[in-house]
């Protein structure tokens, strides 16, 4: 694609200061600590894409999230949107209503004393979208219609919905300021798997039918391969692995990504010995020296330890990023041939 | 061999001002000595309710209203509560999702395991407290010696997790209830966890139900899987058939909608609709505003557990009686 991304950060860091009050830290003679949630990353989404950041709890990937609309500033980096600054886009009131987010909790993202179409219409009169109260009703019902629910279902308040219900209202909401762009934080984490479905589906008509582009955050893998065109795997802050999706599932090449396809059950009942990945994420407030996944690693040598890897193209491969000097010096075994990813469920 | 626990027509409820809930309803199944259960369903679906039921810590107003509970071949669930908590720990052990809120933040973890142990199985300090060393040895803590005086919050997540499984297991219960053991760890120290519990359970022919809504983990874990709806049994069998081939609408909606890992597929099947409350329960099958293939008796009659082959399916479908019969296997994947 030509065009520029409608999205591109560059070197994003996002730090905060998690030391204890002045007088105790004197006391205990102990300096500052920092919790580096977001060291240093990059990526571009092209317009009407999806991009997944996947990892575990405490990657930094909600932070990526909240940097990217705005809701944190950042301490190193930049965000840039349609080519513009984050800070002067957010500035303007055209360009903040082309950016809207979805939220992880249904429960706690809609306010409770609201009737549902007052929700729905909040961007709407905020950035004085439609003028006149039966305008806006029109347009209420229509987005209610959009995201699968009944116009009559504006008079009601939140409580009276399910979860699934719940997230079509955000999305509802969401869409009502016709954004370009939408940050999904964790939206199908608190729903339950036949009303995850729901919502998937839903978030990928709406992106063939208005052409939306996505950052989509979740833990799910499997989930995050059914909407990504492409995924970045984050671990303690930093992007270890960035590739287009089926590149990414077909030969991942990091040693934390494959450590992770690796760990997830799945239905096939193989009977397979897994060989969990050891360890546990070590704590960003003093993250390893190095790579930050060296400590776990199998591939683990002298250089991982001291040197930090950077994101280079992957050897041996057309497309995709890795931060791992094993693949970059090939000590990896090379692009893994048969992965076991690929099999399909009908073998029994 | 004869059943370790089994549970018949349970029935649970919870008085409220505005009626009876009846949050269980003729839910029976049984677990084998050394048998991994697994049951499933979403949320509301009556698993984790099964699950307090049977080791007697049901919240109140919630009350067991009808049906047996029976642990080798004894009932327990008409026991006082003194009576059951002796029961509770010795006989049948409990995991619970979040570790933090299972155990005491006051207390050493070699206390919690050291107490347990003394009460359930009359052993004197220090041999209760090598015990407790050795059970945390097995659970995977490293340097266990010195960690057993170690209080819970300087334990991670995972390890805590492993922590209240050595909990769970030291006074050697024939029976584990595991309500979503995993469910509050990231992938990577989930997978360890499973094999552990997975290990244990086989190594000392601990039965187990293991409570999830995780379908990954009962394929990978469990020997039978119950698939729960609004809480009754939808369908139950060995696991192999209940996933490769559900025959109960909901179940086969159910394992399709779940993403698969191996491939993207345009569409996800999805059930449309979402679970009844329980203030709303439809009459006949509960199923049956959101079944593809509903049909008139469904809609007044409430379907037993009828064979369907090498699983057992609550729907009408699988009943020579009903007008429509059944198709050769319900679709799925």
């Amino acid at each position: 694609m030509a065009e520029t991304p409608i999205l591109e950060v560059e070197d994003l860091a996002r730090y905060f200061d998690v030391s204890r009050p002045w007088l105790q830290r004197v006391l205990a003679g102990e300096g500052k600590r920092t919790l580096r949630a977001v060291d240093g990353i990059s990526f571009a989404i092209p317009r009407g894409t999806t991009l997944s950041l996947v990892g575990e709890s405490g990657c930094g990937k909600s932070t990526v999230a909240r940097l990217v609309v705005g809701l944190y500033p950042p301490s190193k980096g930049r965000v840039v949107f349609e080519g513009m600054d984050l800070e002067r886009a957010r500035a303007i009131a055209e360009q903040r209503r082309r950016m809207q987010m979805i939220f992880q909790d249904p429960y706690a993202s809609l306010n409770p004393r609201w009737r549902v179409k007052d929700i729905v219409a909040e961007p709407i009169r905020a950035f004085g979208m439609t003028p006149g109260a039966a305008a806006q009703q029109a347009k209420v019902a229509e987005l209610l219609t959009q995201v699968g629910l009944s116009p009559l279902d504006g008079e009601k308040f939140p409580h009276e919905f399910s979860g699934g219900q719940r997230q079509r209202i955000s999305i509802a909401r969401a869409l009502s300021s016709n954004p370009d762009f939408l940050v999904c934080d964790e939206p199908t984490s608190a729903l339950d798997v036949s009303v995850q479905a729901q919502i998937l589906n839903l978030m990928k008509d709406l992106q063939a039918r208005l052409g939306l582009t996505y950052l989509f955050i979740s833990h799910n893998l499997a989930v995050v391969r059914q909407v990504s065109d492409r995924i970045g795997v984050m671990y303690l802050g930093r992007l270890v692995e960035l590739a287009p999706a089926e590149t990414l599932f077909t030969t991942p090449r990091h040693p934390y990504t494959r450590a992770l396809m690796e760990a997830i059950p799945d239905l096939e009942m193989t009977g397979r010995q897994r060989i969990p990945v050891g360890g546990e994420v070590p704590s960003p407030i003093s993250p390893p020296s190095g790579c930050p996944f060296h400590p776990r690693c199998p591939l683990v040598n002298d250089r991982c330890k001291a040197e930090r890897p950077a994101l280079i193209p992957a050897r041996a491969m057309k497309q995709g990023l890795t931060a791992c000097h094993a693949v970059e010096e090939g000590r990896d075994g090379g692009v893994p041939a048969a992965q076991r990813i690929g099999t399909t469920a009908t073998a029994l | 061999m004869a059943p370790l626990l089994e549970v018949r027509d349970l029935r649970v409820e919870f008085p409220t001002r505005r009626g009876v809930l009846t949050a269980l309803d003729g839910v029976s199944f049984s677990i084998a000595p050394g048998e991994v259960l697994g049951v499933v369903g979403e949320s509301g679906a009556g698993k984790s309710m099964t699950g307090a039921a049977i080791i007697g810590l049901l919240e109140p107003p919630g009350r067991i209203a009808g049906g047996q509970i029976l642990l080798n071949g004894k009932r327990i669930d008409n026991l006082r509560y003194e009576q059951m908590r002796r029961i509770r720990g010795r006989e049948i052990g409990a995991i619970f999702q979040d570790p933090l809120t299972t155990l005491n933040p006051l207390y050493t973890v070699g206390e919690q395991l050291v107490e347990t142990i003394q009460t359930h199985l009359g052993l004197d300090g220090a041999e209760a407290r090598k015990r407790a060393i050795g059970w945390l040895e097995m659970v995977g803590i490293p340097a266990a010696a010195q960690r057993v005086d170690s209080y819970p919050h300087e334990f991670s997540g995972g390890m805590r997790q492993r922590v209240v499984i050595a909990l769970a297991l030291c006074a050697e219960p024939k029976l584990i209830v595991a309500d979503e053991p995993t469910t509050a760890l990231d992938v990577s120290i989930q997978a360890q966890v499973i094999a552990l519990l997975k290990g244990l359970a086989r190594d000392k022919g601990t039965s187990m139900m293991l409570v999830t809504h995780d379908m990954g983990v009962i394929a990978e874990t469990a020997d039978r899987v119950a698939v729960m709806y609004a809480g009754r049994i939808a369908e139950t069998g060995p696991v192999r058939e209940v996933v490769k081939h559900p025959k109960h609408p909901y179940s086969a909606g159910l394992m399709a909608s779940i993403p698969p890992l191996d491939r993207k597929v345009e569409h996800l099947a999805q059930i449309d609709g979402a679970m009844p409350r329980l203030s709303a329960i439809p009459r006949g099958c509960a199923f049956n505003p959101r079944c593809p293939e509903v049909f008139a008796r469904c809609l007044v009659e409430r379907p037993v557990l009828l064979a369907t082959g090498a699983t057992e399916a609550a729907c009408w479908l699988y009943d020579a009686a009903s007008e429509k019969h059944a198709p050769e296997a319900m679709p799925h994947g």
